[in-house]
Protein backbone atom coordinates (compact mmCIF):
# COMPACT_ATOMS: atom_id res chain seq x y z
CA UNK A 1 0.00 0.00 0.00
CA UNK A 2 1.62 3.16 -0.96
CA UNK A 3 1.29 6.51 0.70
CA UNK A 4 -0.46 9.07 -1.46
CA UNK A 5 1.72 11.96 -1.61
CA UNK A 6 0.25 15.21 -2.65
CA UNK A 7 2.85 17.62 -4.38
CA UNK A 8 1.82 21.09 -4.67
CA UNK A 9 2.11 22.99 -8.19
CA UNK A 10 2.73 26.58 -7.00
CA UNK A 11 3.41 27.43 -10.89
CA UNK A 12 7.15 27.28 -10.64
CA UNK A 13 9.95 24.69 -9.74
CA UNK A 14 11.78 21.38 -10.55
CA UNK A 15 8.23 18.71 -10.20
CA UNK A 16 9.10 16.74 -12.53
CA UNK A 17 12.28 15.92 -10.40
CA UNK A 18 10.58 16.01 -6.69
CA UNK A 19 7.28 13.40 -8.31
CA UNK A 20 10.33 10.85 -9.92
CA UNK A 21 12.18 10.81 -6.76
CA UNK A 22 9.37 10.29 -4.46
CA UNK A 23 7.69 7.34 -6.92
CA UNK A 24 11.57 6.08 -6.67
CA UNK A 25 11.88 5.49 -2.97
CA UNK A 26 7.53 4.03 -3.36
CA UNK A 27 5.39 7.01 -2.86
CA UNK A 28 2.45 7.81 -5.04
CA UNK A 29 2.65 11.23 -5.86
CA UNK A 30 0.14 13.53 -7.39
CA UNK A 31 0.63 16.64 -8.60
CA UNK A 32 -2.30 19.33 -9.03
CA UNK A 33 -2.08 23.47 -9.46
CA UNK A 34 -5.31 23.79 -7.31
CA UNK A 35 -6.16 22.19 -3.61
CA UNK A 36 -8.86 20.26 -4.87
CA UNK A 37 -6.34 17.84 -6.90
CA UNK A 38 -4.72 17.13 -3.49
CA UNK A 39 -7.81 15.75 -1.43
CA UNK A 40 -7.40 13.33 0.54
CA UNK A 41 -3.57 12.99 0.02
CA UNK A 42 -1.84 11.71 3.85
CA UNK A 43 1.24 13.64 3.08
CA UNK A 44 1.87 16.85 1.05
CA UNK A 45 5.09 18.21 -0.45
CA UNK A 46 5.69 21.76 -0.69
CA UNK A 47 9.07 21.96 -3.38
CA UNK A 48 10.70 24.95 -4.39
CA UNK A 49 13.29 26.52 -7.15
CA UNK A 50 12.68 30.21 -7.49
CA UNK A 51 12.77 33.38 -5.42
CA UNK A 52 11.17 34.12 -2.25
CA UNK A 53 8.30 36.30 -3.37
CA UNK A 54 7.23 34.14 -6.08
CA UNK A 55 7.14 30.58 -4.64
CA UNK A 56 4.66 32.59 -1.58
CA UNK A 57 2.69 34.80 -4.02
CA UNK A 58 2.14 31.36 -6.27
CA UNK A 59 1.31 29.61 -3.12
CA UNK A 60 -1.19 32.10 -2.37
CA UNK A 61 -2.73 32.38 -5.74
CA UNK A 62 -3.24 29.46 -6.25
CA UNK A 63 -5.19 28.93 -2.79
CA UNK A 64 -2.70 26.37 -1.39
CA UNK A 65 -2.22 28.65 2.04
CA UNK A 66 -5.01 27.33 3.87
CA UNK A 67 -4.31 23.43 3.04
CA UNK A 68 -0.68 23.80 3.91
CA UNK A 69 -2.12 25.10 7.39
CA UNK A 70 -4.55 23.05 7.52
CA UNK A 71 -2.13 19.92 7.33
CA UNK A 72 -0.03 21.24 10.00
CA UNK A 73 -2.70 21.63 12.23
CA UNK A 74 -4.25 18.36 11.76
CA UNK A 75 -0.92 16.79 12.38
CA UNK A 76 -0.28 15.60 8.31
CA UNK A 77 3.33 15.48 7.46
CA UNK A 78 4.73 18.06 5.00
CA UNK A 79 7.95 18.21 3.77
CA UNK A 80 9.13 21.07 2.39
CA UNK A 81 11.90 21.77 0.08
CA UNK A 82 14.58 24.85 -0.38
CA UNK A 83 12.81 27.96 -1.35
CA UNK A 84 9.62 25.87 0.53
CA UNK A 85 11.55 25.48 3.67
CA UNK A 86 12.46 29.45 3.23
CA UNK A 87 8.61 30.32 3.27
CA UNK A 88 7.89 28.57 6.39
CA UNK A 89 9.72 31.64 8.04
CA UNK A 90 8.57 35.03 8.89
CA UNK A 91 10.02 36.54 5.84
CA UNK A 92 13.24 37.03 3.85
CA UNK A 93 15.74 39.35 2.61
CA UNK A 94 15.12 38.47 -0.60
CA UNK A 95 11.78 40.07 -0.73
CA UNK A 96 11.13 41.90 1.98
CA UNK A 97 7.49 43.44 1.64
CA UNK A 98 5.76 39.74 1.17
CA UNK A 99 5.28 37.62 4.95
CA UNK A 100 6.43 34.43 4.58
CA UNK A 101 3.75 31.47 6.47
CA UNK A 102 5.07 32.06 9.98
CA UNK A 103 4.86 29.03 10.87
CA UNK A 104 8.05 28.96 12.24
CA UNK A 105 10.18 32.19 13.80
CA UNK A 106 12.98 33.63 12.05
CA UNK A 107 14.18 35.34 9.39
CA UNK A 108 15.92 34.32 5.97
CA UNK A 109 19.08 36.40 4.70
CA UNK A 110 21.47 36.29 2.43
CA UNK A 111 25.30 34.65 2.46
CA UNK A 112 27.59 36.70 2.63
CA UNK A 113 31.01 35.22 1.99
CA UNK A 114 31.83 32.47 -0.73
CA UNK A 115 30.57 32.34 -4.47
CA UNK A 116 26.54 33.04 -4.40
CA UNK A 117 24.58 31.23 -5.08
CA UNK A 118 25.85 28.15 -3.13
CA UNK A 119 26.26 25.40 -6.18
CA UNK A 120 27.20 21.94 -5.57
CA UNK A 121 27.65 19.61 -2.72
CA UNK A 122 27.96 20.65 0.80
CA UNK A 123 28.48 18.62 3.96
CA UNK A 124 24.89 18.42 6.63
CA UNK A 125 25.70 17.61 9.93
CA UNK A 126 22.93 15.80 12.13
CA UNK A 127 21.67 18.06 14.86
CA UNK A 128 21.25 16.63 18.11
CA UNK A 129 18.09 16.94 20.05
CA UNK A 130 14.31 16.83 19.66
CA UNK A 131 14.97 17.55 15.85
CA UNK A 132 17.32 15.23 14.83
CA UNK A 133 17.64 11.73 13.38
CA UNK A 134 15.72 13.73 10.31
CA UNK A 135 18.91 13.64 8.34
CA UNK A 136 22.22 11.78 7.67
CA UNK A 137 25.82 13.09 7.78
CA UNK A 138 26.13 13.26 4.17
CA UNK A 139 26.74 15.42 1.34
CA UNK A 140 23.66 17.13 -0.43
CA UNK A 141 23.19 19.09 -3.45
CA UNK A 142 21.96 23.13 -2.60
CA UNK A 143 21.60 25.51 -5.04
CA UNK A 144 20.88 29.08 -2.79
CA UNK A 145 21.46 32.50 -2.14
CA UNK A 146 19.58 32.71 1.09
CA UNK A 147 19.49 30.62 4.44
CA UNK A 148 16.57 30.56 7.08
CA UNK A 149 17.69 31.97 10.33
CA UNK A 150 15.17 30.21 12.76
CA UNK A 151 15.32 31.89 16.39
CA UNK A 152 14.37 28.77 18.25
CA UNK A 153 17.33 26.34 17.78
CA UNK A 154 15.63 22.86 18.58
CA UNK A 155 13.67 23.56 15.10
CA UNK A 156 16.85 22.70 13.53
CA UNK A 157 18.05 19.27 12.14
CA UNK A 158 20.99 19.73 10.67
CA UNK A 159 23.63 22.22 10.09
CA UNK A 160 26.17 22.91 7.41
CA UNK A 161 28.87 25.69 6.68
CA UNK A 162 28.99 28.00 3.82
CA UNK A 163 30.57 30.88 5.42
CA UNK A 164 28.28 31.01 7.95
CA UNK A 165 26.65 28.18 9.88
CA UNK A 166 23.23 27.55 8.71
CA UNK A 167 19.97 25.53 9.18
CA UNK A 168 19.94 23.42 6.70
CA UNK A 169 17.39 21.08 7.75
CA UNK A 170 14.32 21.88 10.06
CA UNK A 171 12.09 19.83 11.65
CA UNK A 172 9.10 20.49 14.05
CA UNK A 173 6.02 17.91 14.19
CA UNK A 174 4.21 17.51 10.91
CA UNK A 175 6.90 19.62 9.39
CA UNK A 176 10.09 18.41 7.84
CA UNK A 177 12.33 20.69 5.46
CA UNK A 178 15.67 20.99 3.92
CA UNK A 179 17.73 23.66 1.99
CA UNK A 180 19.20 21.11 0.16
CA UNK A 181 17.54 19.20 -2.79
CA UNK A 182 17.12 16.01 -1.60
CA UNK A 183 15.18 14.79 -5.13
CA UNK A 184 18.82 15.67 -6.03
CA UNK A 185 21.05 14.50 -3.56
CA UNK A 186 21.66 10.88 -4.94
CA UNK A 187 21.53 8.33 -2.38
CA UNK A 188 21.35 10.85 0.85
CA UNK A 189 18.35 12.39 -0.83
CA UNK A 190 16.94 9.45 -1.50
CA UNK A 191 17.25 7.86 1.69
CA UNK A 192 15.76 10.79 3.49
CA UNK A 193 12.91 10.74 1.26
CA UNK A 194 12.24 6.94 2.03
CA UNK A 195 12.50 7.70 5.79
CA UNK A 196 9.92 10.60 5.23
CA UNK A 197 7.55 8.63 4.02
CA UNK A 198 7.59 5.52 6.16
CA UNK A 199 7.52 7.85 9.53
CA UNK B 1 33.91 23.79 5.29
CA UNK B 2 31.77 24.89 2.17
CA UNK B 3 31.48 22.96 -1.35
CA UNK B 4 32.93 19.99 -2.43
CA UNK B 5 34.80 20.05 -5.54
CA UNK B 6 32.63 18.82 -8.14
CA UNK B 7 33.45 15.69 -10.77
CA UNK B 8 31.10 15.74 -13.95
CA UNK B 9 31.45 13.56 -16.47
CA UNK B 10 30.20 14.73 -19.95
CA UNK B 11 28.64 12.51 -22.67
CA UNK B 12 28.42 13.69 -26.08
CA UNK B 13 25.48 12.49 -27.63
CA UNK B 14 24.36 12.19 -31.30
CA UNK B 15 21.11 10.36 -32.12
CA UNK B 16 20.47 9.18 -28.90
CA UNK B 17 23.93 7.50 -28.43
CA UNK B 18 27.44 8.44 -26.75
CA UNK B 19 29.84 9.40 -28.78
CA UNK B 20 33.71 10.83 -28.56
CA UNK B 21 35.36 12.68 -30.55
CA UNK B 22 38.79 14.67 -30.39
CA UNK B 23 39.03 18.40 -30.86
CA UNK B 24 35.04 18.45 -31.99
CA UNK B 25 35.91 15.91 -34.76
CA UNK B 26 36.75 11.80 -35.32
CA UNK B 27 33.41 10.51 -33.23
CA UNK B 28 33.71 6.87 -31.75
CA UNK B 29 30.98 5.28 -30.34
CA UNK B 30 31.21 5.10 -26.59
CA UNK B 31 27.80 3.73 -25.39
CA UNK B 32 24.05 4.12 -24.23
CA UNK B 33 23.98 7.08 -22.20
CA UNK B 34 21.69 5.99 -20.05
CA UNK B 35 23.55 2.64 -18.83
CA UNK B 36 26.76 5.01 -18.99
CA UNK B 37 24.98 7.59 -16.81
CA UNK B 38 23.79 5.29 -14.56
CA UNK B 39 27.36 3.71 -14.06
CA UNK B 40 28.66 7.18 -13.28
CA UNK B 41 26.25 7.75 -10.53
CA UNK B 42 26.91 4.85 -9.05
CA UNK B 43 30.71 5.29 -8.89
CA UNK B 44 30.14 9.07 -7.52
CA UNK B 45 29.75 11.46 -10.16
CA UNK B 46 28.59 14.68 -8.65
CA UNK B 47 26.23 15.88 -11.74
CA UNK B 48 26.62 14.99 -15.35
CA UNK B 49 26.09 16.76 -18.46
CA UNK B 50 24.62 15.53 -22.10
CA UNK B 51 26.20 17.65 -25.04
CA UNK B 52 23.50 16.72 -27.95
CA UNK B 53 25.68 17.01 -30.97
CA UNK B 54 22.96 15.89 -33.32
CA UNK B 55 23.67 17.04 -36.82
CA UNK B 56 20.03 18.01 -37.38
CA UNK B 57 18.29 20.64 -35.52
CA UNK B 58 14.97 19.52 -36.37
CA UNK B 59 15.88 16.13 -34.94
CA UNK B 60 16.00 16.46 -30.94
CA UNK B 61 13.72 14.04 -29.84
CA UNK B 62 16.38 11.69 -28.95
CA UNK B 63 17.51 13.57 -26.91
CA UNK B 64 14.38 14.67 -25.02
CA UNK B 65 13.86 10.53 -24.17
CA UNK B 66 17.76 10.22 -23.38
CA UNK B 67 16.75 12.65 -20.23
CA UNK B 68 13.70 11.52 -19.45
CA UNK B 69 14.93 7.83 -19.19
CA UNK B 70 18.24 8.78 -16.86
CA UNK B 71 15.93 11.24 -14.80
CA UNK B 72 14.28 8.19 -14.12
CA UNK B 73 17.69 6.16 -12.83
CA UNK B 74 19.65 8.71 -11.49
CA UNK B 75 18.62 11.33 -9.10
CA UNK B 76 21.60 13.75 -8.93
CA UNK B 77 21.90 17.17 -11.23
CA UNK B 78 21.92 16.75 -14.98
CA UNK B 79 22.42 19.28 -17.33
CA UNK B 80 21.70 19.23 -20.86
CA UNK B 81 23.24 21.69 -23.97
CA UNK B 82 23.84 21.82 -27.42
CA UNK B 83 21.61 23.16 -30.39
CA UNK B 84 19.33 24.83 -28.09
CA UNK B 85 17.99 28.31 -29.21
CA UNK B 86 15.08 29.71 -27.66
CA UNK B 87 13.52 29.57 -23.96
CA UNK B 88 10.68 27.45 -25.85
CA UNK B 89 13.58 24.56 -26.41
CA UNK B 90 15.08 25.12 -22.96
CA UNK B 91 11.51 24.52 -21.31
CA UNK B 92 11.10 20.99 -23.49
CA UNK B 93 14.47 19.63 -22.12
CA UNK B 94 13.53 21.17 -18.73
CA UNK B 95 10.44 18.97 -18.61
CA UNK B 96 12.06 16.39 -19.92
CA UNK B 97 14.22 15.82 -16.35
CA UNK B 98 16.86 18.29 -16.92
CA UNK B 99 18.07 20.31 -14.54
CA UNK B 100 19.99 22.78 -15.51
CA UNK B 101 20.51 23.80 -19.89
CA UNK B 102 23.81 24.71 -21.29
CA UNK B 103 23.91 27.81 -23.60
CA UNK B 104 26.55 28.51 -26.12
CA UNK B 105 26.05 29.46 -29.43
CA UNK B 106 22.55 31.35 -29.55
CA UNK B 107 23.40 32.88 -25.90
CA UNK B 108 26.46 34.58 -28.16
CA UNK B 109 24.26 35.64 -31.19
CA UNK B 110 21.43 36.50 -29.23
CA UNK B 111 22.16 37.50 -25.59
CA UNK B 112 19.05 38.41 -24.42
CA UNK B 113 18.31 34.54 -24.54
CA UNK B 114 20.27 34.35 -21.15
CA UNK B 115 18.47 37.02 -19.21
CA UNK B 116 15.41 35.16 -20.79
CA UNK B 117 15.98 31.93 -19.26
CA UNK B 118 17.05 33.09 -15.86
CA UNK B 119 14.08 34.93 -15.58
CA UNK B 120 12.02 32.33 -16.51
CA UNK B 121 13.62 29.41 -14.99
CA UNK B 122 16.16 30.99 -12.93
CA UNK B 123 19.75 31.61 -12.92
CA UNK B 124 20.50 28.03 -11.18
CA UNK B 125 19.48 26.53 -14.14
CA UNK B 126 21.01 29.02 -16.68
CA UNK B 127 24.75 27.76 -18.17
CA UNK B 128 26.83 29.57 -20.06
CA UNK B 129 28.71 27.44 -22.24
CA UNK B 130 31.97 29.29 -23.81
CA UNK B 131 34.59 27.09 -25.94
CA UNK B 132 37.64 29.47 -25.48
CA UNK B 133 40.34 29.36 -27.98
CA UNK B 134 43.96 31.35 -26.98
CA UNK B 135 44.81 34.02 -29.05
CA UNK B 136 47.93 35.25 -27.09
CA UNK B 137 49.55 35.85 -23.72
CA UNK B 138 46.28 35.51 -21.29
CA UNK B 139 43.84 36.03 -23.77
CA UNK B 140 41.30 34.09 -24.78
CA UNK B 141 38.60 34.21 -28.37
CA UNK B 142 35.27 33.35 -28.09
CA UNK B 143 34.65 30.34 -30.83
CA UNK B 144 30.89 28.97 -31.63
CA UNK B 145 29.47 26.36 -33.99
CA UNK B 146 30.73 23.49 -32.32
CA UNK B 147 34.34 25.25 -32.39
CA UNK B 148 34.17 26.19 -36.40
CA UNK B 149 33.44 29.39 -36.08
CA UNK B 150 35.48 32.34 -34.43
CA UNK B 151 33.45 35.80 -33.03
CA UNK B 152 36.20 37.35 -32.06
CA UNK B 153 34.71 38.53 -28.94
CA UNK B 154 36.90 38.25 -25.54
CA UNK B 155 36.15 35.43 -23.75
CA UNK B 156 36.84 37.02 -19.87
CA UNK B 157 34.61 40.18 -21.05
CA UNK B 158 31.76 37.51 -22.61
CA UNK B 159 31.94 35.32 -19.36
CA UNK B 160 31.62 38.98 -16.99
CA UNK B 161 28.75 39.96 -19.37
CA UNK B 162 27.23 36.22 -19.29
CA UNK B 163 26.91 36.53 -15.52
CA UNK B 164 25.38 39.75 -15.67
CA UNK B 165 22.65 38.55 -18.13
CA UNK B 166 21.68 35.51 -15.68
CA UNK B 167 24.06 32.89 -16.02
CA UNK B 168 24.83 30.79 -12.85
CA UNK B 169 27.65 28.74 -14.09
CA UNK B 170 30.04 28.69 -16.44
CA UNK B 171 30.72 26.01 -18.25
CA UNK B 172 34.50 26.32 -19.73
CA UNK B 173 36.27 24.43 -22.55
CA UNK B 174 39.85 24.94 -23.52
CA UNK B 175 39.89 24.39 -27.20
CA UNK B 176 42.61 23.94 -27.51
CA UNK B 177 43.09 21.23 -24.93
CA UNK B 178 40.08 19.97 -25.73
CA UNK B 179 39.56 15.77 -26.03
CA UNK B 180 43.77 16.12 -25.89
CA UNK B 181 43.76 14.78 -22.53
CA UNK B 182 46.87 17.16 -21.79
CA UNK B 183 45.87 18.91 -19.03
CA UNK B 184 43.57 21.46 -18.43
CA UNK B 185 44.61 25.64 -19.51
CA UNK B 186 44.99 26.58 -16.16
CA UNK B 187 45.58 30.12 -16.76
CA UNK B 188 42.12 30.27 -18.22
CA UNK B 189 40.22 28.71 -15.68
CA UNK B 190 41.66 30.85 -12.80
CA UNK B 191 41.61 33.94 -14.62
CA UNK B 192 37.51 33.11 -15.45
CA UNK B 193 37.61 31.84 -11.87
CA UNK B 194 38.62 35.27 -10.63
CA UNK B 195 36.57 37.27 -13.02
CA UNK B 196 32.95 36.10 -11.84
CA UNK B 197 31.39 34.66 -8.61
CA UNK B 198 30.05 31.60 -10.24
CA UNK B 199 31.43 28.81 -10.33
CA UNK B 200 33.34 27.86 -13.22
CA UNK B 201 33.27 24.15 -14.79
CA UNK B 202 36.72 23.52 -16.03
CA UNK B 203 36.47 21.55 -19.47
CA UNK B 204 38.94 20.48 -22.03
CA UNK B 205 42.22 18.22 -21.34
CA UNK B 206 41.02 15.88 -18.33
CA UNK B 207 44.12 12.97 -19.13
CA UNK B 208 45.31 12.10 -15.80
CA UNK B 209 44.07 12.45 -12.30
CA UNK B 210 47.02 15.00 -11.52
CA UNK B 211 45.54 16.90 -14.26
CA UNK B 212 41.97 17.15 -12.32
CA UNK B 213 43.62 17.93 -9.14
CA UNK B 214 45.71 20.76 -10.94
CA UNK B 215 42.78 22.52 -12.37
CA UNK B 216 40.87 22.41 -8.82
CA UNK B 217 43.43 23.64 -7.16
CA UNK B 218 45.65 26.30 -9.30
CA UNK B 219 43.22 26.27 -11.55
CA UNK B 220 40.80 27.22 -9.14
CA UNK B 221 37.84 25.55 -10.87
CA UNK B 222 34.39 24.79 -8.85
CA UNK B 223 34.23 21.61 -11.19
CA UNK B 224 35.93 19.23 -13.69
CA UNK B 225 34.37 18.28 -16.31
CA UNK B 226 35.92 14.79 -18.23
CA UNK B 227 34.53 12.60 -21.37
CA UNK B 228 37.08 10.37 -22.77
CA UNK B 229 39.53 9.27 -19.23
CA UNK B 230 35.84 8.26 -18.36
CA UNK B 231 33.92 6.56 -21.45
CA UNK B 232 37.28 4.49 -22.12
CA UNK B 233 37.56 3.26 -18.59
CA UNK B 234 41.31 4.41 -17.95
CA UNK B 235 39.91 5.60 -14.48
CA UNK B 236 36.40 5.46 -13.07
CA UNK B 237 35.10 8.42 -11.05
CA UNK B 238 35.30 6.52 -8.04
CA UNK B 239 39.65 6.66 -8.66
CA UNK B 240 39.59 10.26 -9.55
CA UNK B 241 37.95 11.10 -6.25
CA UNK B 242 39.61 8.94 -3.59
CA UNK B 243 43.12 10.24 -5.80
CA UNK B 244 41.48 13.96 -4.96
CA UNK B 245 41.16 12.89 -1.30
CA UNK B 246 44.29 11.62 -0.42
CA UNK B 247 45.38 15.16 -1.78
CA UNK B 248 43.10 17.09 0.58
CA UNK B 249 40.56 17.97 -2.01
CA UNK B 250 37.29 18.05 -0.43
CA UNK B 251 35.17 15.68 -2.36
CA UNK B 252 31.92 13.61 -2.24
CA UNK B 253 32.49 10.41 -1.46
Amino acid sequence: MTTRVGVIDWGGGNLGSVVRALRRVGGDPVLAAEPGGLAGCERLVFPGVGAFGDVLGGLRGRGFEPMLREAVEAGRPVLCVCVGLQALFEGSDETPEVPGLGLLRGRVRRFTAGKVPQIGWNRVEPAGGGAGGVVDDAYCYFVNSYYAAPEDPSVVAGWTDYGVRFASAVAWGPLTATQFHPEKSGDAGLGLLRRWLER
Amino acid sequence: MGLTKRIVPCLDVRDGRTVKGRRFVELVDAGDPVDLAARYDAEGADELVFLDITASIEDRGPMEQVLARVAERVFIPLTVGGGLRTAGDVERMLRAGADKVSLNTAAVLRPELLADVATRFGSQCAVLAVDARRTGPGRWEVVIHGGRTPTGKDALAWIREGVSRGAGEILLTSMDQDGTQAGFDLELTRAASRAVGVPIIASGGAGTRESIADVLTAGEADAALAASIFHFGAYTVGDVKRFLEARGIEVRQ
